[in-house]
């Protein structure tokens, strides 16, 4: 077991080496970071000073080992031109917010989504079953900023129950201003609503159908039928026996999912103009903050990697098999 | 001997395809969008990608059913006076543009590492999935966006304006590749162990052709189901990068982009601005996914439905 | 005196889309308390769909559309699922062939054997963890304790059809039925196996139905044997006297074409032909295109399952 911890540690650090290689080489082929420290009026001789000195003159992997020694150490991930802060500060303002929307939408997919699964595999032809089923295919064909666009004038213009937009009142949660949380107050709470119902309608569908196909297949292996054989009750069956499977490969989607949400919050954030880490990037781009941009990008690998990360060594917890496979 | 038509006439897919009311009717659909897509130069009223047709006193009417309306913009106009029904039929045709492109490059990257990586085995294996699965670790939403903000940044929302259709496709492409690898690797893996490669081992044929010729084409049906998905994910990533400004400029819109300008308008009043692409957009998308769906059930019977 | 389990006529149909096909024909066989008896045929003749079918286990679209099963003293063939879950795993045991698939590879042996004796006993753990020691002891499994918090796929596959026949036996059962249990198994273990079934139930008087199509173990093991063709109980009698004097002229084939049963240097004989799928059942006796002593009439009428001669019942008009 332990081995195997320590190799999928080993393949993520590895991974997110090759990423930081590649962004940095991006960065520099294209990046100004003088002009991201002191702007655009400087004479050109001041500018070879301030490289030379900023080490810009330097061999391509003497600069590499910088970044990434700065990065990790410091958390030094340059500087943004636009917020004129340094990024990983900027990128930490704007984190809470997604956070909370990831939450927020994964608790919705979680207490939905199990039990709506479970049923439509045991009684596929309810007619609850049935209208899931279809309502979860339009689902996949809606797209998420078209859902969120009219659930905003359904609620919010139409009925005027729902805010239409920003996190409304936010409170500091640890006292000492880095996460401003909407999570502990009314106002906080139902701004948050609409933004995770939207989010939630794209992965709903989703989850439902794995979940309801994972155990059908499951319902029909041969150790469920010798569990019934066995003369364990039907409740045992479905919830012992064959949920624990089911769950298994649905826990290694649902990490994949988060990294999915991410990329789509981005759209959310910008309907409901939600002061995420999407919108931010997004304001990134069109200001065209390179440095900020390529912050971002580490960032989020090292989300996605770390998440990943979780959830295979979890799986293996979980799945007795995998531990020994992955060894041979 | 019967003829390929013959045999395809009575083959289980028309069959189960005859009996299906949902996917005959997805079908013809799906056939009639493709029409006005291939044929959208000549039926639309007006070309709306052409600044020259455009008057900005025309914006904002709504369509011919409601007060205000004309016969000259059936559907209305746009914030800057396009009409909506030319619109969206070019829309259509630059999203079924790129996503069939960006899924046709997903296909040949992918079945090509896919083949390589299920056939060889061992090092080659190794190496093209450790690759798939990184990039797949990433959600393909993501990693286009990122292209595409970084191209943009980089070299200036003009060049990428001038580039737009090609360079979208591309980025579709290449960031979702990993999905036809793997499902064709899987294939390749089962049949690999078949007798019929033996045999064309046996006799001495090239790596190459084995694996092009022989195995290929009975891999293919596990292709074919991910294909329509895909096509649907390529849509709809065409418009979310749209939506966000990092896809078709506001000079050339498509689908997601006239949602995203419709969005301000929408609330005021001009509904259909937002609302009638939107709705044109998922109907499309909803009919590639129902064929899917029952291509997925006549290519797979292992699942009694019951 | 009545029969411990009795089978009589027994129907089961598949409900397919196209329409209804029988699988089982008309079978009917008897088994007492420890009595050991071979239900034998080819694959898709039916056997393990009525080994199922005794504990209305038929995989979905089947179902028992006609005939009778008693068993101790009941009419179990229309039990609701509450009544029938009394019976499974408690009275009638059943053994699935491939261990493998059989155990739920995410829970340890002694989970799996404790929730057994769980659900049909009002015991604790730890006397239902006792009793599961006794039962691995039983099989002869060695260390048993170490193997209770073992998973499945730390087991060879002898050890794991092991655990299952010892799983079969915690409740005590009136009856064992035995789906191929050593079909999946190296041919040293299936040995080992087969005498361990017969050890157990001689020594407990339980019953066992064996489906197999391995006529040399069945010979070996069982005192009575009916045997399967099409669907169909085509003869049914005491082992010995089928295996040397077989009447149904398909079992004569089948003997025949056992290695042991013949004199050295003689051929093998061989049955022409293939046993018909469900859908292409011929009509009359279903064995009359492959059967040498096929007259008009095997064409046209079923012939009727009956007493013959030694004990034997068969079905067949020639005979």
């Amino acid at each position: 077991m332990f081995a195997f911890i320590i190799r999928r540690i080993l393949q993520a650090v590895v991974v997110m080496l090759v990423i930081s290689l590649v962004v940095f080489a991006i960065q520099k082929q294209f990046g100004d970071p003088v002009r991201d420290l002191v702007g655009e009026r400087v004479t050109p001789e001041e500018r070879q000073q301030i490289a030379d000195k900023m080490g810009l003159n330097d061999p391509f992997l003497i600069q590499y080992g910088r970044f990434v020694k700065n990065a990790v150490t410091q958390g030094d991930l340059g500087r943004s031109f636009l917020y004129n802060k340094p990024n990983l500060e900027v990128i930490v303002e704007h984190a809470p917010a997604t956070i909370e929307l990831v939450l927020g939408t994964s608790l919705i997919i979680m207490v939905l989504s199990l039990p709506l699964g479970v049923y439509c595999a045991l009684k596929p032809r309810s007619w609850l079953s049935r209208f899931t089923m279809s309502f979860s295919t339009l689902g996949v064909s809606m797209p998420v900023f078209l859902t969120a666009i009219l659930l905003i004038y359904l609620f919010a213009v139409h009925w005027r129950i729902l805010p239409s937009y920003g996190r409304g009142e936010t409170v500091d949660l640890f006292g000492n201003g880095i996460w401003m949380t909407g999570l502990l107050t009314i106002d906080g709470l139902k701004h948050l609503i609409l933004p995770c119902i939207s989010l939630s309608t794209l992965m709903l569908p989703l989850f439902i159908r794995l979940i309801r196909s994972e155990m059908m297949e499951v319902l029909e292996t041969e150790y469920i039928k010798y569990a019934w054989a066995k003369g364990l009750s039907p409740r045992r069956v479905w919830l012992v026996h064959a949920f624990k499977n089911t769950l298994l490969p649905v826990i290694t989607v649902f990490g994949v999912q988060i990294g999915i949400m991410f990329a789509f919050t981005l759209l959310t954030e910008l309907v409901f103009q939600w002061p995420g880490m999407g919108f931010m990037f997004l304001e990134a781009v069109n200001r065209a903050d390179l440095s900020l941009l390529i912050a971002y990008l580490v960032v989020v690998a090292a989300l996605f990697v770390v998440v990943n990360t979780v959830v295979d060594i979890l799986y293996g917890f979980i799945n007795p098999t995998v531990r020994i496979a992955g060894t041979k | 001997m019967k003829t390929k038509l013959q045999q395809f006439k009575e083959s289980y897919f028309l069959y189960s395809f005859r009996r299906d009311l949902v996917a005959m009717a997805s079908f013809v659909v799906l056939v009639i969008f493709l029409f006005i897509a291939f044929a959208a130069p000549w039926i639309s009223p007006m070309n709306p990608y052409d600044s020259a047709n455009i008057d900005i006193m025309n914006s904002e009417i709504p369509p011919m059913w409601m007060d205000g309306g004309s016969i000259e913009f059936p559907l209305g106009t746009d914030n800057q006076g396009r009409d909506m029904l030319s619109t969206m039929f070019y829309g259509l045709r630059t999203s079924i543009i790129i996503g069939l492109g960006a899924v046709a490059i997903q296909a040949a990257i992918g079945i090509v590492l896919g083949l390589m990586a299920g056939y060889l085995g061992g090092k080659t294996d190794a190496i093209l999935m450790r690759l798939a699965d990184i990039q797949f670790s990433f959600p393909y939403l993501m990693v286009a966006i990122f292209m595409s903000a970084i191209f943009q940044v980089v070299f200036g929302a003009g060049s990428f304006e001038q580039m737009a259709i090609p360079l979208l496709t591309i980025i579709i492409g290449l960031s979702n590749w990993p999905m036809f690898a793997r499902t064709i690797r899987a294939s390749v893996m089962g049949e690999k162990n078949k007798e019929y490669v033996e045999a064309a081992r046996v006799i001495g044929l090239p790596q190459r052709i084995i694996m092009f010729r022989h195995i290929l084409p009975n891999a293919l049906t596990s292709v074919m189901v991910i294909s329509t998905i895909q096509v649907a994910n390529a849509v709809m990533s065409e418009a979310a990068l749209s939506f966000l400004g990092l896809g078709m400029p506001v000079t050339k819109p498509s689908l997601g982009s006239l949602i995203r300008s419709g969005q301000e308008y929408f609330f005021s009043g001009s509904w259909w601005i937002t609302v009638l692409p939107g709705l044109w957009l998922v109907l499309f998308v909803l009919v590639i996914n129902l064929l899917g769906d029952w291509l997925r059930d006549v290519l797979n019977p292992k699942l009694y439905k019951g | 005196m009545p029969h411990l389990l009795e089978v009589r006529d027994l129907e089961v149909k598949f409900a397919l889309r196209s329409g209804d096909i029988t699988a089982i024909d008309g079978a009917s066989f008897t088994l007492d308390r420890g009595e050991r008896m071979g239900l034998v045929g080819e694959s898709g003749a039916g056997k393990s769909v009525t080994g199922f079918a005794i504990i209305n286990l038929i995989s979905k679209p089947g179902f028992i559309s006609r005939g009778s099963i008693h068993f101790e003293g009941n009419e179990i063939s229309a039990y609701s699922l509450d009544q029938m879950r009394k019976i499974r795993g408690n009275r009638i045991s059943m053994i699935f062939q491939d261990p493998m698939m059989t155990l739920n590879p995410v829970y340890t042996i002694g989970f799996q054997m404790i929730e057994t004796l769980q659900a049909h006993q009002n015991i604790s753990k730890a006397q239902a963890r006792a009793v599961s020691l006794d039962k691995l002891k039983k099989v002869y499994i060695p260390s048993p304790e170490k193997r209770l918090s073992q998973y499945p796929h730390e087991l060879s596959g002898g050890m794991r059809q092991r655990i299952i026949i010892a799983i079969s036996l915690l409740a005590d059962p009136a009856i064992i039925i035995a789906d191929e249990p050593t079909t999946a198994l190296d041919v040293t273990i299936q040995a080992e196996i087969m005498d361990l079934l017969q050890e157990l139930c001689e020594r407990d008087r339980m019953g066992l139905i064996l489906i197999t199509h391995d006529l040399g173990v069945v010979s070996q093991v069982t005192e009575k044997i009916a045997v399967m063709y099409a669907g169909k109980v085509i003869e049914y009698g005491p082992t010995e006297t089928v295996v040397h004097h077989p009447v149904h002229p398909y079992t004569i084939g089948l003997i025949g074409s056992i290695p042991g049963t013949i004199e050295p240097g003689k051929d093998l004989k061989q049955i022409p032909g293939m046993m018909p799928t469900l859908t292409n059942i011929p009509p009359g006796c279903a064995f009359n295109p492959r059967c040498e002593l096929a007259a008009d009439i095997c064409t046209k009428k079923t012939p009727v399952f009956e007493e013959k001669q030694n004990g034997i019942m068969a079905a067949c008009h020639m005979k």
